[in-house]
């Protein structure tokens, strides 16, 4: 039996341990409604640039623009936006499952985040580049990745790019999703997207009334070069958006993951104090009995 | 008739106010919209914005986007809109003798070199900008 010095020595370590665990569970509490207000701010935006682009592909000729262009061919590339640390449940993993699951021989893959760069690395995955994003994601890093895929796609050297990416659903629930972000569709501008799940609200849906798209804009030097403008900028927000949900999923799959991690340590801490009361009792219990003993000896 | 004026980019609403005119950097120089405006959709350069209320100008730096109006309502869509006190003069600075070094290594038909270039628009429009405000 342990004695209860060791077992003193174990409530001690699991304490702090729970400590730690309850700190990590607050910080991510608060970066989680962090990321979801960042995410909210960007609507006024969305909505104007969804506004004139459905106004606009219908205007002018979308065949024309290489980002709209559909290709035959089964080069992908996706970009995976994982985590930069763990402790994090099952988050990273679910996703790279989903990844793998539709990775086919042709697939080559861009990495935010390094708990993907470093997965797709061992599995000998063909990495074209990875791009470190800081916490919380500020627009100006998104735009780089987002340079990078349009060059990769212009250039004919993927004919689809997909991007990664956790769905927040809610606190307690994330889903792995993959979405496809070029050629941009007539779909993808007018369709409510899956992953607008981030405000109960569904204002998204009023930009698309009919009298909206009836407005006549003047497009100034022309329709063609104003799209030529306006879908890098389209692609920009996406991007920046997905990575925001992701963050929003790492941060509440996190919270809970330490939540319930606190709750275990609540639950060892118990344990470990009965045995330790119990082996006190006991010793208390033997030295009594030695006691006694001697007294009747004695006698 | 007031004009009814929206800054967004896609980290917040910057700006939401009735103002009287309101001047953009447009493609092709300037480009002044007062009400009544017919509907266009043009693009923004890197460069001032102005606008003006009861006869007082205010202004702030803004980056690339395009503009979106409609009679009595426009709205500005840019990447970055800082008004002066937001402008760092020690970090734009920086940043462009960072972005002018990197210039330097990468040759012209380099995938980062507009990019480059890009950055050093910006940070000289942030520049010029706070000076001017200060002299």
């Amino acid at each position: 039996m342990a004695n209860t010095r060791d077992i003193r020595r174990r409530i001690k370590s699991v304490k702090s341990t729970k400590q730690i665990t309850k700190a990590m569970e607050l910080v991510a509490a608060s970066k989680m409604r962090k990321a979801q207000n960042q995410a909210l701010a960007g609507r006024d935006y969305a909505q104007v640039i969804n506004r004139v682009l459905v106004n606009l592909t219908d205007v002018s000729e979308p065949e024309s623009h290489p980002l709209l262009e559909v290709r035959e061919g089964d080069r992908e590339l996706v970009v995976v936006i994982s985590t930069d640390k763990g402790l994090c449940g099952g988050l990273n993993t679910n996703l790279l499952r989903a990844v793998t699951d539709e990775s086919t021989e042709e697939s080559s893959y861009v990495t935010v985040g390094r708990k993907g760069r470093g997965t797709l690395a061992r599995s000998k995955k063909d990495l074209v580049a990875d791009f470190p994003v800081k916490d919380p994601v500020s627009f100006s890093e998104v735009k780089p990745i987002a340079q990078f895929i349009t060059e990769k796609f212009e250039s004919g050297e993927c004919d689809r790019v997909k991007v990664a990416f956790t769905n927040f659903i809610n606190t307690m629930s994330q889903d792995a999703h993959i979405a496809t972000l070029l050629p941009i569709t007539a779909l993808q501008l007018t369709g409510k997207r899956k992953y607008e799940g981030m405000s109960e609200k569904d204002d998204m849906a009023e930009v698309y009334q009919p009298d909206m798209r009836g407005a006549v804009y003047t497009y100034e030097p022309g329709a063609s070069s104003v799209l030529d403008k306006i879908l890098p900028h389209y692609l920009n927000y996406q991007l920046y958006q997905m990575i925001l949900e992701a963050r929003a999923s790492e941060h509440s799959a996190r919270m809970v993951a330490m939540k319930s991690a606190t709750d275990n340590a609540d639950g060892m801490i118990k344990d470990l104090t009965l045995e330790y009361n119990k082996v006190r009792q006991a010793a208390i219990t033997g030295e009594l009995l030695e006691i006694t003993t001697a007294q009747m000896a004695l006698e | 008739m007031p004009l009814k004026v929206e800054i967004v980019t896609p980290e917040k609403k910057v700006f939401s106010d009735e103002v009287d005119t309101i001047v953009i950097p447009g493609m092709e120089g300037e480009f002044k919209i007062i009400a009544s405006h017919t509907p266009v959709v043009t693009i923004i350069t890197p460069g001032e914005l102005i606008y003006t209320k009861g006869g007082a100008s205010e202004s702030l730096a803004i980056g690339e986007g395009f503009i979106e109006t409609s009679g009595d309502s426009v709205s500005v869509v840019v990447d970055v809109a800082l008004g002066e006190s937001e402008i760092d003069e020690n970090a734009v600075e920086e940043a462009l003798k960072r972005a002018e070094a990197a210039l330097a290594d990468t040759s012209e038909d380099d995938e980062n070199f507009a990019a480059l270039q890009a950055v050093i628009a910006r940070s000289l429009v942030q520049l010029d900008f706070k000076r001017r405000r200060r002299s």
